[in-house]
């Protein structure tokens, strides 16, 4: 059994301890173990449902949590906001509703607004991951950082990530501060003060975090950089100069990686404005970390997808 | 235990004369550590080294949906190609059967094998489903309700195997 396992929901990692993390972080690595067979595909989650609720863009992570349940032998299916109800001006309760109906095992959902997991989870039976909600949280994408940057660099104590971009809308920062710190590494965030919040910036980060306006300072001697899109879907006017001038400031080149430890490894959730956060060089070089992201993605969700779903809900209630 | 082991390993070659073709599987947790004493066997006996492997069955389990927690995975590891190998599939305890369901189903997920043959250090009896062992440590007679346990070096710090009478209602 999994002492270390017992939530229904996947909705954030900031309340997670330690071992929560390394349980989802040891069972990632049996499960890449299954996606490198010839046959890809274990029947853990045969018979259960996966619904994958994107209300909001995404191909990765959604073609991610879906070969991640296949990969589980579990049924999928797809709605996404774009000719699903939510057109019609469905609201969410009765999405949730609808969805509680068509009895679903897990709830995949991405959402642009911060909390609605939350809303959601409160309101069905089915086990609720959050994929992704407006600038609050991605908890599977802190996790598969973590399991990427303890594959490349072995035990994160004590290990300085520098994470460099927009942080102010960046669920992805907030994420990987969670599942980095609580491993025992310490965080560097750069980016414009415009686009780094008010509190981490004027004395107040979390903690094992630091704030450190120089980009070039923030890279010195780093263990590892995680590069952060530029949303240029959430800009608000008057953040930014220009993107050339953000691309000069900020942008990851070969030259701001020699300030880092020798080979340490870039990192970057994805989609990339490639020449504005990142140099194509950079992006697509030996010390990129991005492809292998990817696919441990697939792991990861597997992990968290099985922790939720095999095994019996109504059995863990009985028990407590 | 060691003495039974001997036997196995000179029961698999002489089955299977060829044996540039065999593998070991092990089913963790404690399948595996009898294997790489197998294939140590094999070793010393016939200067062989025969390809190791281990196979967790968790992900292949049918009562999965039956127990409360998502039990642990443990990371698989077969370092070869099983396609047209003699495989011999080793655990401690042969009882329900449904076990060797589970790993037989995950290895034919690597390929096509020749033959998976079953090797076990005890065989307990009450097969739930149509599977019997091509190796046999020992026969144990047993009450369903018994619990076999083995203990091994590896995993426990000794070697020895211990029959729990169930306890008889008063």
């Amino acid at each position: 059994m999994n002492p270390q396992w017992s939530r229904r929901h996947v909705l954030d990692t900031d309340d997670w301890s330690r071992a929560e993390i390394e349980t989802v972080l040891d069972q990632s690595r049996a499960m890449v173990e299954v996606l490198s067979r010839p046959i890809r595909r274990a029947p853990a989650l045969r018979g259960r449902t996966v619904i994958l609720f994107f209300a909001e863009a995404s191909t990765r992570t959604r073609v991610s949590f879906e070969l991640a349940a296949k990969a589980l032998s579990a049924d999928v299916t797809n709605i996404t906001a774009t000719g699903s109800s939510l057109e019609k001006g469905e609201s969410l309760y009765d999405t949730a509703r609808t969805l509680e109906a068509l009895g679903g095992d897990v709830l995949v959902m991405r959402h642009a607004s911060s909390g609605a997991p939350y809303f959601v989870a409160r309101r069905t039976s089915a086990a609720v991951i959050n994929a992704g909600d407006g600038t609050h949280a991605h908890p599977s994408q802190g996790l598969l950082d973590a399991f990427t940057l303890r594959e490349a660099l072995g035990d994160l104590e004590g290990k300085r990530i520098a994470i460099v971009g927009d942080i102010l809308h960046s669920r992805v920062a907030r994420s990987d501060i969670h599942t980095l710190v609580p491993l025992g590494a310490r965080i560097t965030l750069s980016g414009p003060p415009t686009l780094v919040p008010a509190a981490w910036r004027c004395g107040q980060p979390p903690s094992g975090v630091t704030y450190e306006p120089d980009v070039d300072r923030a890279l010195d001697g780093a263990d590892a950089a995680i590069v952060l899109r530029l949303q240029r879907e959430r800009q608000q006017a008057g953040l930014l100069p220009s993107l050339r001038e953000y691309s000069r400031v900020w942008g990851i080149d070969v030259g701001r990686m020699g300030r880092m430890r020798a080979g340490a490894p870039v990192m970057h959730p994805g989609p990339m404005n490639e020449g504005v956060e990142i140099d194509a060089a950079v992006a697509h070089g030996s010390r990129s970390l991005i492809e292998k992201q990817v696919t441990n993605g697939v792991a990861v969700r597997m992990a968290l997808l099985y922790l939720l779903a095999a095994g019996s809900a109504a059995l863990l209630e009985d028990r407590a | 235990m060691r003495r039974a082991l001997a036997r196995i390993g000179h029961e698999i070659v002489e089955r299977d004369r060829d044996l540039s073709r065999l593998a070991i599987v092990g089913i963790r947790a404690r399948g595996d550590a009898l294997a790489a004493r197998l294939c140590e066997t094999i070793r010393a006996n016939e200067g062989v080294e025969i390809p190791l492997g281990a196979i967790d069955i968790t992900l292949y389990r049918d009562d999965l949906t039956r127990v409360g927690y998502a039990p642990v995975v443990r990371e698989s590891a077969i370092p070869f190609s099983v396609d047209d190998r003699v495989l011999v599939l080793v655990d401690d305890v042969l009882f329900t059967g449904r076990t060797i369901r589970a790993a037989m189903d995950a290895l034919v997920d690597y390929g096509r094998p020749r033959a998976i043959r079953l090797a076990v250090l005890v065989d307990r009896g009450h097969r739930e489903l149509p599977i019997r062992a091509d190796f046999v440590g020992k026969n144990v007679p047993t009450a369903i309700d018994d619990d076999v346990r083995v203990h091994l070096v590896e995993v426990d710090g000794r070697d020895e195997v211990e029959l729990v009478k169930a306890e008889v209602p008063v």
